[in-house]
């Protein structure tokens, strides 16, 4: 007869639990989405059986919305309507984006980020990517069969905070919660790692199809250091693309294309550049709407040509990454080629000429990141296994700063700071009596505002009114583990604050994402209603059982009377979540933090103590 | 901000558990940071509760500066020499022996030279042969503040060294005008 099992009292009735994670690589070309399954990283495929998901979204006049393949097929048949390659306009201006005039989209002038006008009414780049990303999310659950608990979203490493923040909010958008933005040529040494088990200096070469990084990282026993990154997330297979269509223009010369003959061009001009990365010449023959024929031939002699400023444009971040690393070529062990656009010939050669070694290409270029964020998805979700235990450590990539006098920038965080970092700057007032200051945060790594990217413009009132140059005004930069910035300033002999959660330059409002979460869901207000509520209630049971877990583990940090405190709001949370007042229960969540937030202070300590106490520092280990 | 009790308020030495020497044992201090970052690292604590999760930033924020100061041997003798209770006064004190800067002055102009002149490899060279400069005096400076604990030699190679990292940023960016 099966006994029945009962839980210890303070422990949670299913502690091991799987929770459902997913990492997400939203890609400029394609997309995938991969889990860890039985201790494995695995793609999942679509229901035909397909990995890659286009990163193409159609949108047609009836308001409805195709996503992948089937918006693929669209592109040369309503180009306009047909969105590819949308990760290049997320956080972006219209004066950022190349080639915006070959383009074939309606952009509409808008202040910060572009926006496309569409058949369908006017979009962000971050509703396009958001339904990339729902495309991705139903995926998942239908191959897993539930809810996701959440998402490791991958972000070029050299996207600055504007992007980054892009990609967060269509995340949210599409409804996913989203546990890690990482660094896609992390993801990818993760992968590689963990299969291989290397140890030492590895650099991970990544063209995708419109980013390109270069990151520097240490592999050692359990830890995944980076230690410099550097890159341009304006370069990939796109241009190289573009360089083949501007040759065919110029040999077939013809005349200004309409958008549906241009689209058709640049596919051709991407067939043919994949064709050569398998042989030495590429037939380009097309008949236009216009009635021209094009016959044209290109080989490996025009193509190397005529993209040999593209490749060596790659080439200066590897050398400006090794020398913020500290490091020389000599010291890298490996070269490991992520992105499909490494497949080109040209790319391996120059990569094995500057790295002096032949580049390592055995993780398929285009899974290898979808797999690291899977990894690192179920690692953060708590479906830990023994041997799981590793530790990343990332940077920022690009130098944060403040707006000075003469609109010069003063760095406050240099690029390629382990993160998450705060650092603090002391500034004083300009003239005798001045009572405010506009705070200008800027990132990059020039030395005049202008150069940089403003990523955020606030003030600081109420300074007591003193003569220039006696006011104390500490800014603090703080970047979190997602490399998100937030900013406080504070007058020092007064104690007064203000504070920003650097995102209004580019990224969207609270007001905004609320506005389209409910747009998305006017059909179906009860939906939205009860997915909140759900929401709380399983952020409610996760608090809990952390709270409990705690308790179970470091009961002899507490005073009685502290620890009957924490009971009281532990079960006040219980109480209120079966039902269904959504601010009962994020009051009672705030209560039961509060209530736990000096204990979270003690165990902290001491387990910082215990990972160094009574053992010599040769026996430490991770 | 919570406030945090004495563990919080540790010197970065005492952080680590490792003797306050300027001549660290960098493969100590890489050991002990790990061993610490692996327990509050935000990674670890993805599915804790709030306060959790908002102390795991803030240690590890800590931790991190903690490691970057120490790692940095320049900057790691201006923390501890600040500990010692003889701060280098970067900011204030800026007197320097004339041969230092005439040397000083010959390497700039060289690095400028080679700039305007997009010359890869003598940028290159300047730089190799001022780090090697800069680690015998890096040597030097373990010896003043662990050994004969001179520390007013001590501050005053620290400023020289402040000098020379500075020029060091220079050819960097140099490297990276005429490389770009």
């Amino acid at each position: 007869m099966a006994l029945l099992q009962i839980a210890e009292p303070g422990e949670s009735a299913a502690p091991h639990e799987h929770r459902l994670a997913v990492g997400i690589d939203l890609g400029t070309t394609n997309s995938l989405v991969a889990t860890v399954r039985s201790g494995m990283s695995v793609v999942l495929n679509d229901a035909s059986g397909r990995p890659l998901l286009p990163s193409v979204v159609a949108y047609a006049a009836d308001g409805s919305v195709e996503v992948g393949y089937s918006a693929e097929a669209r592109q040369s048949i309503d180009p306009r309507n047909t969105i590819v390659s949308v990760k290049r306009f997320m956080g972006r201006g219209r004066h950022d984006i190349a080639h915006i005039e070959t383009l074939p989209y309606d952009f509409v002038d808008t202040e910060g980020m572009v926006k496309l006008k569409t058949i369908a009414g006017i979009r962000s780049p971050v509703e396009i990517s958001a339904e990339i990303l729902k495309t991705i999310r139903h995926r998942a659950e239908a191959s897993l069969g539930g809810e996701l608990t959440g998402a490791v979203i991958t972000v070029p490493a050299y996207f600055d905070d504007a992007q980054r923040q892009a990609t967060k909010d269509a995340a949210r958008l599409a409804g996913l919660n989203v546990l890690r933005l990482l660094n896609e040529p992390t993801a990818a040494a993760i992968a590689y790692g963990l299969d291989n088990s290397v140890e030492g200096v590895y650099a991970v070469f990544d063209l995708g199809g419109g980013t390109f990084d270069i990151s520097i990282l240490r592999l050692s026993k359990g830890v995944f250091e980076v230690m410099a990154t550097g890159g341009d997330s304006a370069l990939g297979g796109d241009d190289f693309d573009h360089r083949v269509f501007c040759w065919i223009i110029e040999q077939a010369k013809l005349m200004p294309l309409s958008p549906h003959d241009a689209r058709l061009l640049q596919m051709r001009a991407r067939e043919a550049k994949e064709q050569l990365s398998q042989h030495g010449e590429a037939p380009i023959t097309v008949k236009l709407g216009s009635g021209e024929y094009v016959d044209l031939l290109l080989t490996t002699e025009v193509f190397t040509e005529i993209t040999r400023t593209l490749v060596q444009k790659t080439l200066a971040p590897c050398k400006k990454a090794l020398r913020d690393a500290g490091l020389t070529v000599a010291d890298v062990s490996g070269v490991v080629m992520v992105g499909g656009s490494t497949r080109m010939p040209q790319i391996q050669h120059a990569v094995a000429e500057l790295f002096k070694q032949e580049p390592l290409n055995n993780l398929d270029p285009d899974k290898v990141v979808a797999l690291g964020a899977a990894t690192q998805a179920n690692l953060l979700a708590g479906n830990r296994a023994i041997g799981d235990d590793w530790l990343l450590l990332d940077v920022n990539p690009l130098s944060l700063g403040l707006e000075t006098m003469g609109g010069l920038v003063e760095k406050v965080i240099p690029r390629n700071s382990t993160i998450p970092v705060a650092r603090a700057q002391d500034f004083t007032t300009f003239k005798d009596g001045q009572t405010a200051m506009a705070i200008h945060v800027v990132q990059g790594e020039r030395e005049l505002v202008t150069d940089c990217r403003s990523l955020a413009r606030f003030e600081l009132r109420g300074i007591p009114p003193m003569v220039a140059g006696a006011a104390r005004i500490r800014v603090t930069f703080q970047v979190d583990a997602d490399g998100l910035l937030s900013v406080t300033a504070r007058e020092q002999t007064t104690g007064h604050q203000a504070r920003i959660e650097v995102k209004p330059s580019y990224g969207l409002s609270d007001d905004e994402i609320a506005g389209m979460l409910k747009e998305s869901f006017s059909h179906a207000s009860d939906d939205a209603f009860r997915r909140a509520l759900r929401e709380a209630q399983v952020e409610s049971q996760r608090l809990i059982e952390a709270t409990q877990s705690a308790l179970a583990d470091a009961a002899d940090l507490l005073s009685t009377l502290e620890r009957a405190h924490i009971d009281a709001a532990v079960t006040k949370l219980q109480t209120v979540m079966i039902g269904d007042d959504r601010r009962a229960i994020d009051a009672a969540m705030q209560a039961l933090s509060a209530a736990t937030n000096e204990f979270a202070a003690r165990r902290m300590n001491q387990s910082v103590q215990r990972a160094l106490a009574g053992r010599n520092v040769d026996q430490l280990s991770l | 901000m919570t406030t945090f009790d004495l563990n919080f308020a540790e010197d970065y030495f005492t952080l680590f558990g490792l003797p306050r020497e300027q001549a660290l044992d960098l493969a100590s201090l890489e050991k002990c940071f790990r061993a610490v970052q692996a327990k509050v690292h935000p990674d670890k604590h993805a599915h804790a509760g709030d306060s959790d999760r908002r102390l795991a930033m803030q240690w590890a924020t800590r931790v991190n500066e903690a490691f970057q100061t120490l790692k940095s041997p320049g900057k790691r003798a201006r923390y501890l020499l600040h500990l010692l209770g003889h701060d280098p006064q970067i900011e204030s004190n800026t007197a320097m022996p004339v041969e230092f800067l005439m040397k000083q002055m010959e390497l700039r102009e060289a690095v400028m030279e080679a700039r305007s002149a997009a010359d890869e490899e003598a940028l290159e060279a300047v730089r190799s042969s001022l780090l090697n400069e800069i680690k015998v005096e890096y040597q030097r400076l373990a010896e003043l503040i662990d050994v004969t604990r001179d520390f007013t030699a001590a501050a005053n190679l620290v400023r020289q060294l402040m000098f020379q990292e500075k020029l060091l940023n220079e050819i960097d960016d140099a490297l990276e005008a005429v490389t770009a």
